[in-house]
């Protein structure tokens, strides 16, 4: 397990390393802070001094270096519209969008595994038929724009929900529905494909030998297999979700990291900015080796202790 | 059932009368098992014996009630332990599946759960149907296992079916199929995909469990060498059809019908263990295409004009010892039967 870690380790610190970078030389592109924080009417002195102060005026590599340099004794630099330390503000912020995320995920999963069976149980039957074209909705209505017929609908119109924030449980109703459909929909059709191919396989017809009955054979032998193909999407999907947390938080006012991002690109904030990414980085790279883990505890084959 | 037949054979544990089942097929439902008839004795065997394709496998899930989706059982008596299994709703079935039936399907080396210890797979049937413990399952698991002869079953109990060779996944396969004891076993193919030297210890040990157990097995092959070695009586199929019947030293001595006897004569009489039956020209029809008439005609050396006309049926054939009488065909006998106009005028040939 130790050797596993110490590669997965190595080999995910390469990735980490060019999203930093290319975050890094990508925010540079977006323009010079200067022009935000000064005064409409500051003098070019002005301006070149701000610059020097925040380096700006070094070649790329130099800034980057320094960078770097920083990271390396945990300093990632301070916010230029707070002062305050970046990595501070983007830990601060990151509970909320993992929160979000998890809930989302866990509602989504939960969902598309009982829909995606139900399906799987008599293929093209009439189940099958609504599903698929329930998820194949679900999993192609674009999330902004849900967001705002959400929010028109039921926050506006309606005034059952909250239009933003994070007071109270209602105020999670729309970011999290918003959130699931496309995963929720995507996973009920790998669900029902992988739960139909695991219901063809051999074993099935073994289990029912033994006298097992439809809901043991779905839910001990057909699921435990069709749980792998599910995983590796679910995780996609999780990714997914932080590109699909930025426009959802902006939206609904979430005091999430993609939102913290946002806010940060418009401000010029490059520190905030870079902390930002590298923290969404490390979590992706966290659920990375969760999922080789779940995949190990569902099947021997790919435990990589056990040999055979 | 006549006084006479229950006298002189004890009534068979498996009694099948009449089986069809259709198949859906894009091109529209043909019948891929006709009108099939044979009985199963306790601690005998039977071997359903016939190329490959012409239903035998189909008819062995039919009595396990475990057919694919497009295929159903459109008619037929399937008597279990007295109980007729065609007319059990689905729970019935599942009670009867592992106590008083069990089977080795075709497909076996991969039909283990390849997520599933083998001992939580061999204790299964005993956490379904006697409701024990996942520990006292385990126990059991490994007892099956020695009983099958799997060395150190106490620690190969918690490894995984890919950790097994063939031989060894079959015995386990075997071992899950008798683990409560049932009255019957149905073997499909339980050697093809094997060596020969492991297929002689898998056919030792279904015919040791065969005897501990008076169990009353169904072994379905295409091998001639495995039927004359291990089975007791013999059904030969062709084309979803039961062509001849009867006791194997009777059927192999003097086949009455033109495809065993073909089947017989195509095979060397130091035949080898493994030969298969392909050796007669031609193939048999297609199930969309079977002809009215003989099932056999397009590859029948005697075929004659009859034969196109009407079907012959299963009939008892007079023994070929002139004394004896006519064998009657009554469900518990094992008498000789074949399913062509000209079986009389074989007995001699
Ligand atoms: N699920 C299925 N869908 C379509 N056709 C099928 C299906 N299962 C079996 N068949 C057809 O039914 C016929 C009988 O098949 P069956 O498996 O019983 O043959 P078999 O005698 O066991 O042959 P083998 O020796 O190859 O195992 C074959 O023609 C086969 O192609
Ligand atoms: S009935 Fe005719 S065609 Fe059929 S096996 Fe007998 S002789 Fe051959
Ligand atoms: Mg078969």
């Amino acid at each position: 397990m130790l050797v596993y870690l110490r590669k997965r380790i190595i080999s995910s610190l390469l990735p980490l390393v060019v999203v930093v970078v290319g975050v890094f030389a990508l925010a540079r592109l977006t323009g010079n802070p200067a022009s935000l924080y000064l005064p409409l009417n500051a003098t070019d002195q002005m301006r070149a001094d701000f610059t020097a102060r925040q380096g700006l005026d070094q070649p790329l590599l130099v800034q980057m270096a320094d960078y770097f340099g920083g990271v390396l004794r945990l300093d990632f630099g301070e916010s230029l519209r707070t002062g305050e330390p970046a990595a501070a503000m983007a830990l601060r912020a990151f509970p909320a969008t993992l929160q979000l995320a998890a809930t989302t995920m866990v509602i989504a999963i939960v969902a598309a595994v009982l829909v995606g069976c139900w399906a799987a149980l008599k293929p093209n039957g009439i189940a099958d038929r609504i599903s698929s074209f329930v998820s194949m909705a679900a999993a192609s209505i674009p999330d902004f724009w849900l967001a705002i017929v959400g929010i028109w609908i039921f926050a506006i119109t309606l005034g059952w929900l909250p239009t933003s924030g994070v007071s109270g449980g209602e105020a999670w109703i729309l970011p999290i529905a918003t959130l699931m459909l496309r995963p929720f929909g995507v996973l009920v059709q790998i669900v029902r494909g992988a739960m139909v191919s695991a219901l063809s396989e051999p074993y099935i017809k073994l289990a029912r030998s033994k006298g097992a009955s439809d809901a043991r054979v779905v839910s001990h032998h057909a699921l435990r297999n069709a749980a792998a193909p599910a995983l590796t999407v679910a995780g996609d999907l999780t990714v997914g979700l932080v590109n699909g947390a930025v426009v959802v938080e902006t939206i609904f006012g979430w005091p999430g990291i993609g939102k913290l991002m946002i806010d940060s690109i418009l401000q010029r904030d490059f520190a905030v900015l870079q902390a930002a990414v590298l923290i969404t980085a490390i979590a992706i790279f966290v659920l990375n080796i969760l999922i080789d883990l779940g995949y190990a505890l569902l099947d021997a084959r790919v435990r990589p202790t056990v040999k055979a | 059932m006549s006084t006479i037949d229950t006298a002189s054979t004890p009534s068979p544990v498996l009694d099948v009368k009449g089986l069809s089942v259709t198949l859906r097929t894009p091109r529209g439902t043909v019948r891929a098992v006709n009108n099939v008839s044979f009985q199963a004795q306790a601690g005998k065997t039977l071997a359903l014996l016939g190329e490959s394709g012409c239903g035998k496998s189909m008819t062995a899930k039919a009595i396990a009630g475990l057919l694919d989706p497009v295929a159903e059982v459109e008619e037929g008596q399937m008597i279990l332990d007295g109980q007729d299994l065609a007319t059990m709703t689905a729970r019935q079935r599942r009670k009867v599946a592992g106590p008083q039936l069990g089977i080795v399907f075709q497909d076996a080396l991969t039909a283990l759960n390849p997520v599933y210890k083998v001992g939580t797979q061999l204790g299964e049937a005993f956490r379904i149907h006697q409701k024990l413990s996942a520990r006292q399952a385990r126990s059991k698991a490994v007892e099956l296992m020695q009983r099958v002869g799997i060395p150190e079953p106490e620690s190969r109990v918690d490894a995984y079916p890919h950790q097994f060779s063939g031989g060894m996944r079959q015995r386990i396969l075997i071992a899950m199929a008798v683990a409560l004891n049932p009255s019957l076993l149905i073997a499909d193919e339980p050697t093809t995909a094997l060596d020969v030297t492991i297929q002689a210890q898998i056919m030792a040990l279904l015919r040791s469990l065969r005897e501990e157990n008076n169990l009353a097995v169904v072994l379905i092959t295409h091998d001639l060498a495995v039927v004359a070695e291990e089975a007791d009586t013999v059904a030969v199929m062709y084309a979803g059809n039961v062509v001849e019947t009867g006791t194997v030293a009777e059927v192999f001595a003097n086949p009455r019908h033109p495809y065993t006897r073909g089947l017989l004569e195509s095979v060397p009489v130091d035949a080898v263990r493994g030969s298969t039956l392909s050796s007669i020209p031609g193939n048999p029809p297609e199930l969309h295409n079977v002809p009215s008439g003989c099932v056999y005609q397009s590859r029948c050396p005697l075929v004659q004009e009859v034969c196109r006309i009407t079907r012959p049926e299963l009939l008892p054939v007079r023994p070929a010892s002139a004394t004896a009488a006519p064998g009657v065909h009554h469900p518990g006998t094992v008498a000789q039967a074949a399913a062509c106009h000209f079986s009389e005028e074989l007995a001699h040939v």
